[in-house]
């Protein structure tokens, strides 16, 4: 049962929009599976490999900003945005990595938080090439109906999830998890440390970019503030994870659930609606004194808490 | 096998080691003693290339190791354990030796069967499926062990892996220690249960505020009446 859940989740994903959903939760659904994807790809960096990173909104927004250039700049399509995000992304996490990752845990931390801020003041000023903050505007939209956008981040999720998987269950899952328990002791057993987290940073970096360059493609305008942004992007990807369970497969997908469920509803209240971040940081401040391994990480405990396991 | 030469190191003024030589021969228990703070755990973290010597060279097998990268020097063939054990606490005991099987595995399933072999041989493989992290004391010292054994090296250095162990957990681990010699691993270690040095060593090196005091067999060194004075101190009182 449990090896065929993956297949069965992405079954009932893929069959859930043909019962005829109204736009808006079409809409919620897209972005439900698109933080999944992020999820899962700062997971991989942050969960398993321990290098917590405070800056995935650089690399959704190099992956946003490259689909949105290359629509502007040579009249293609901006779905080829989605494999050449791959490849700038590629490039950014490259350069990145051999600044950041020689520093470690919090230093790291901060230093990924700065350049992601960097990344946005700089694609707010490169006017030339980005619009600056009067942004990008995809003119016309490939479909009216949302639902071959959902199949498309559809798929880009179940590659996503099967490539963490099979990563994190050979020799470089290996690795990164020796490289989060202790570097050094990592190191004197013959992994080159560095090699291995440039890895895991360019992979979980490639997988966000490709997440922007379709967010791109489906809201069909993006401005410096919203794709490179700290609270909105880089803050909800780690709160994705950290929610749902940090070094877990499913983590991220019940994290995202959870998160886009708990902003929407937030932002329909009146007068609290500008406020959901505060709700955010409370969730964070709950997730960490009582689940600190997440909802799947720690399910047996959540049961309990709500009193429905068995004593044990 | 292995040849220290002239080795210094200095923290801003502190000469951590001063002018170390010595060299370590093929297939034989070189014993490293000293008072705390004599630079025995300093000397490994260059040897293995966590410290880069402020002066002096170190040749493995005659490849000049002292200027190369800890990874580097581990796929040479120089494993070590680590004083404070430090095992990948949040992995199965099975796990952590997987993790560094695979330096040398070609595959998922080879290191998969190297990590189950030595965990055999070090007496662990009741235990694979324990987390790290609950495991008692002497158990992880010896998974230190098995750890640094799955990258199959050479040569082994060993750092206090037996302080700490009840009398039969030492006679365990006396009793591993011979059997790695058996199969033709140099071993270079620092302890200091004199008891231990005396019945596996072929040699021991003395150093005393970074610099080697004594050099010779475990008789030669038991008689020294400089290492007396240092280390072991007078008859009447040990």
């Amino acid at each position: 049962m449990k090896r065929y859940l993956p297949l069965f989740c992405l079954a009932l994903l893929a069959v859930v929009p043909l019962v005829g959903l109204n736009s808006y939760l079409m809409h919620i659904l897209i972005l439900f599976v698109m933080w999944s994807v992020i999820g899962m790809s700062w997971n991989l960096l942050g969960g398993y490999c321990g290098q917590v990173s405070f800056g995935h909104a650089a690399f959704f927004g190099v992956g946003a900003y490259t689909a949105g250039i290359l629509y502007t700049k040579t009249g293609l399509s901006a779905w080829w945005g989605l494999p050449l995000s791959i490849v700038a992304v590629t490039l950014v996490a490259l350069v990145m990595g051999f600044i950041v990752l020689r520093l470690r845990g919090p230093y790291f931390a901060l230093a990924t938080l700065a350049i992601g801020e960097v990344l946005r003041v700089t694609a707010e000023n490169l006017t030339n090439l980005t619009n600056g903050d009067v942004g990008i505007m995809i003119q016309e939209r490939t479909w009216v109906e949302k639902i071959w956008y959902y199949y498309i981040i559809l798929a880009v999720a179940a590659i996503t999830f099967y490539l963490v998987r099979a990563v994190i269950q050979s020799k470089l899952g290996y690795y990164f998890v020796a490289i989060r328990e202790d570097q050094d002791a990592a190191e004197s057993l013959g992994i080159n440390t560095t090699l291995y987290k440039t890895i895991a940073l360019t992979l979980s970096a490639a997988i966000t970019g490709m997440a922007g360059a379709f967010y791109t493609n489906y809201m069909g305008y993006i401005d410096p503030k919203v794709v490179f942004a700290l609270h909105d992007i880089s803050i909800v990807a780690i709160m994705v994870v950290m929610v749902g369970g940090v070094a877990t497969f499913w983590g991220p997908v019940v994290g995202s659930i959870i998160m886009i469920l708990m902003a929407e509803m937030i932002r329909s209240v009146p007068m609290l609606g500008t406020a959901h971040q505060t709700f955010f940081g409370a969730l964070l401040i709950f997730i960490i004194i009582f689940l600190p391994n997440g909802i799947v990480g720690d399910f047996k405990k959540l049961r309990r808490l709500v009193g429905l396991g068995r004593p044990s | 096998m292995l040849d220290v030469k002239n080795i210094s190191m200095f923290f801003g003024g502190l000469a951590a080691l001063s002018n170390v030589s010595f060299s370590v021969v093929e297939g034989e228990i070189l014993a490293l003693i000293g008072p705390n703070g004599a630079g025995k755990t300093t000397l490994f973290n260059v040897v293995n290339g966590f410290y880069k010597p402020s002066h002096g060279d170190i040749f493995f097998n005659g490849t000049r190791i002292s200027n190369i990268k800890t990874h580097r020097i581990c796929r040479l063939g120089i494993a070590r354990t680590f004083q404070v054990v430090r095992p990948l606490q949040r992995m199965s005991v099975l796990d952590n030796v997987i993790a560094s099987a695979f330096m040398r595995a070609a595959d998922k399933k080879r290191a998969e069967e190297i990590a189950m072999d030595i965990l055999q041989f070090t007496g662990l493989y009741d235990d694979r499926n324990v987390i790290s992290k609950g495991l008692p004391l002497g158990k992880r010292k010896r998974l230190e062990i098995a750890r640094a054994l799955a990258t199959q090296p050479t040569m082994l250095l060993l750092d206090e892996s037996f302080a700490g162990l009840n009398p039969s957990e030492l006679n365990e681990s006396i009793d591993i220690i011979r059997k790695i010699k058996a199969k033709g691993i140099t071993m270079m270690i620092i302890e200091h249960h004199m008891k231990v040095i005396m019945a596996i060593s072929d040699r021991i090196i003395v150093l005393n505020y970074g610099q080697k005091i004594a050099e010779g067999t475990p008789l030669e060194i038991g008689r020294n009446p400089q290492v007396i004075e240092a280390y072991l101190g007078e008859a009447t009182n040990a």
